[in-house]
């Protein structure tokens, strides 16, 4: 407890530490008081997230006026040698706006949930793992030093855990649960090298002071420590080849995908990026790597959003590829940083109000599968409207929010290299594309779910663990979850214009770089070329699945497609993109994209079938020589404790035959001796 | 001097006190026998302190003579307390040391 104090900063920054203190005190509150508060709880879960939300608003006004950062000192965490760790907080125009984000889409979330989650005996539970969450992701955006985020950092990954599996008694959830939390884990070990190679070569673990001891220590530690943060980074924002459990994320209750594995937390990889962006500088080959995840990610990801059957699973291929975006920025050095902020922003904005908008979509008709789905514009329109915002700002229409901050990337992605700017307007008009094929199979053509209704019935019925009612009835989606969905449909339409132009100078000092800000009517042929991609992939998608019939859903009907025999033979060489370019060959691209690029399969064949393998063979190691072993050394003991007891029969001519026997045989080996 | 005879005599003296402890099943006989082959080794240690004209082989004589005196109390002690318990002498008959 000792060494550390408190250095009250004036001002309202000083106060900085309410923000996370505030979501704290909800959850301990939350989960202690137990059922005492499920009629009220989840007003103190909105209140800890919405009062730092005013909190962090009243900070960025001052910082308007007057922007600068701030370091706040709470407390020494450790000192070791040289090394001090301490609690203290950064807030500068990066983080403010990180805590804006969180608070802001997380309070608007937390809203949603209340009517989301009206009739689940765990609604209490849930606000206190939601303000658990926000309380963690606040300490990793707010952290001055790698090791601090890293506790937020394993915060927002128990949160995602517990939020994902908060449906444990469903076993899908429970395992998809159990799969994020160890392939982050996974991930996590570059980032606990990454801190001992700063520990030992670094001398430091501030975001600000890590790059030029590292420059000068010379050696590969500066690589090191990049390839490391990166690992940690493609497993929180699930790229390439750490991806899979994005997927199975989406067992959790919507909000949760909406607020974490889409606005926020995936966002934190990026997020470490940008901080150790100097760190990043030095080492140009593993800055490529980054940009170079993130473009197979965004095609990846386009590729899963192309082909899922379920509107959740659709919306987390599309996260997966938004978020590439934001890792090839990133790995663009300072000007790409600027946007990978920018996008990041209006992607945690549109992307809460499409997963927000499904949510509604599943709580009026009861399941979001897209076959049993179609024809809904007519029966909920607003939902229809807010979704549509979302899918205009995403597909990147002019003038919306997704729009400005997809086309600076695109450009400074082209200006780095080609490639990675051609890769980056495809990838567009793929977004374009899937997202499209979402919206018609969703709302437009037949309503196959009244169709499906007989059917399903029976189904539905004979599954103990299916939360589809037997027949779908729309029920229409309370007040609480019409607001956010408002804000947020509203932000989708207008944060590109706000932002653009005022971004870039407020950046600028954080990322070391001077950009002039574009205006909004600013289009050059780059613009042109993408907005024609754009509209190539939105007129393929509205050809393509225009009039869809229920039977064309036929071939949908095995749920995992078995992995190909063509992938078994490359599988042991584990990369998930090279079994891709065999596969292409045997097998339709749709069944792969549903079945996640077999990334599970090849993930269980490179990595959990070896270490099974080893786990098998200690087993076998401890039970055969080790137990076999000890077994035989005590079955050896007894049996000769059993012969020498014989001696021991207590009649004293037997010892004193022995005795003198011995005795001879001594004499006669000292003759012996001596005689030879 | 020779010392050969008293050797053979030593020597003679040990191998029927030896027989006896062997053979003999009375304790009180087998006391005796081990008596005879100590008094054998204080003949012997005798008989290489006169050849070697050094005293070392006489107190060690004196010391088992000693002891043996010593082990003749304990000894008889014993014996008397099982010949009370088994009314035997055989000691055979105390092979079962418990009640």
């Amino acid at each position: 407890m000792g060494g550390g104090m408190f250095l009250l900063e004036t001002g309202l920054s000083g106060m900085t530490w309410v923000v996370i203190a505030l979501p704290i005190f909800a959850a301990a509150l939350l989960l202690l008081l137990g059922e005492v508060a499920d009629g009220w709880g989840h007003w103190v879960g909105v209140l800890g997230i919405a009062l730092p939300f005013g909190y962090a608003v009243a900070l960025f006004l001052t910082m308007l006026r007057e922007p600068a950062a701030v370091t706040v000192d709470l407390y020494t965490w450790l000192r070791i040698g040289a090394v001090d760790v301490g609690v203290t907080l950064l807030i500068d125009q990066l983080s403010i706006l990180f805590t804006l984000l969180v608070t802001g889409v997380g309070a608007l979330v937390a809203i949603y949930s209340i009517g989301y989650l009206a009739h689940d005996p765990g609604r209490r539970r849930f606000f206190g793992f939601i303000n658990l969450f926000i309380a963690a992701m606040l300490l990793l955006v707010l952290a001055d030093n790698y090791v601090l985020l890293f506790l937020g950092w394993e915060g927002v990954g128990l949160a995602s855990y517990l939020l994902i599996g908060f449906w444990q008694q469903r076993e899908a959830a429970a395992l998809a649960a159990k799969k994020a939390f160890l392939m982050n884990r996974f991930a996590d070990l570059g980032f606990i090298t990454a801190i001992a190679v700063l520990f030992a070569k670094a001398g430091s673990v501030r975001f600000s002071e890590v790059a030029a001891p590292l420059n000068e220590a010379g050696g590969p530690w500066a690589g090191i420590v990049a390839v490391a943060l990166l690992l940690a980074a493609c497993g929180k924002s699930a790229q390439v080849p750490l991806q899979s459990w994005l997927l199975d994320a989406m067992e959790g209750p919507t909000p949760v995908s909406a607020l974490i594995h889409a606005a926020t937390m995936v966002s934190a990889g990026v997020y470490l990026m940008l901080r150790s962006l100097p760190l990043y500088e030095l080492v140009p080959a593993v800055q490529v790597a980054v940009a170079v995840i993130g473009v197979l990610t965004l095609f990846v990801g386009a590729w899963i959003g192309a082909a899922g059957r379920d509107m959740k699973r659709v919306l987390a291929g599309s996260t997966m590829s938004q978020v590439g975006y934001l890792m090839l920025a990133a790995g663009l050095g300072p000007v790409g940083a600027v946007f990978a902020v920018f996008h990041l922003l209006t992607h945690g904005v549109f992307k809460a109000d499409l997963f927000l908008s499904v949510g509604a979509v599943t709580e009026s008709v009861g399941f979001g599968e897209l076959r049993r789905l179609g024809g809904l514009v007519k029966v909920i329109p607003w939902v229809f409207a807010a979704f549509t915002c979302g899918y205009l700002a995403i597909i990147g229409v002019p003038f919306l929010a997704g729009f400005y901050s997809k086309e600076h990337i695109i450009s400074a992605a082209w200006d780095a290299s080609p490639v990675l700017g051609g890769c980056a307007i495809i990838g567009a008009g793929l977004t374009a594309g899937y997202m499209t094929r979402l919206l018609l199979l969703t709302f437009v053509g037949a309503a196959r779910w009244t169709e499906l209704a007989d059917a399903d019935a029976a189904v539905a019925a004979a599954e103990v663990d299916s939360d589809a009612p037997s027949t779908p009835e729309v029920h229409h989606a309370p007040a609480s979850m019409g607001f956010p969905l408002v804000v947020l449909s509203l932000l989708s339409l207008g944060g590109g214009l706000a932002l653009n132009g005022w971004l870039q100078g407020w950046l600028g000092p954080v990322f070391g770089v001077e950009l002039a800000p574009t205006g909004l009517l600013h289009f050059d042929w780059l613009s042109y070329t993408t907005l024609g991609v754009v509209l190539l992939g939105v007129v393929v998608a509205v050809l393509r699945y225009r009039k869809v019939t229920p039977e064309w859903f036929d071939s949908w009907q095995l749920v995992s497609p078995p992995l190909p025999a063509v992938v078994d033979t490359v599988a042991s060489e584990s990369e998930v993109e090279d079994s891709e370019e065999v596969a292409v060959h045997s097998v339709d691209l749709a069944a792969i994209g549903a079945a996640g690029l077999y990334a599970d399969a090849l993930i269980d064949r490179a990595a959990v079938a070896p270490v099974a393998a080893l786990t098998e063979s200690v087993a076998w190691a401890e039970r055969r020589v080790i137990r076999d072993g000890t077994d035989a050394s005590w079955r050896a003991m007894g049996w000769v404790s059993a012969l020498s007891r014989r001696l021991q029969n207590g009649s004293i001519r037997t010892y004193a035959l022995l005795l003198t026997a011995g005795t001879a045989v001594a004499l006669l080996s000292m003759l012996i001796w001596v005689w030879m | 001097m020779s010392p050969n005879a008293y050797l053979i005599v030593s020597a003679a003296l040990f191998c029927i006190g030896l027989a006896g402890v062997l053979i003999r099943r009375n304790a009180v006989v087998m006391f005796m026998c081990v008596e005879l082959m100590l008094n054998a080794a204080n003949l012997a240690l005798v008989t290489f302190s006169k050849v070697h004209s050094e005293l070392d082989g006489q107190v060690a004589a004196f010391f088992t003579m000693v002891v043996a005196a010593a082990e003749v109390v304990v000894g008889l002690a014993i014996i008397i307390t099982i010949f009370r318990s088994k009314a035997s002498l055989s000691i055979d008959d105390a092979r079962r040391m418990r009640h």
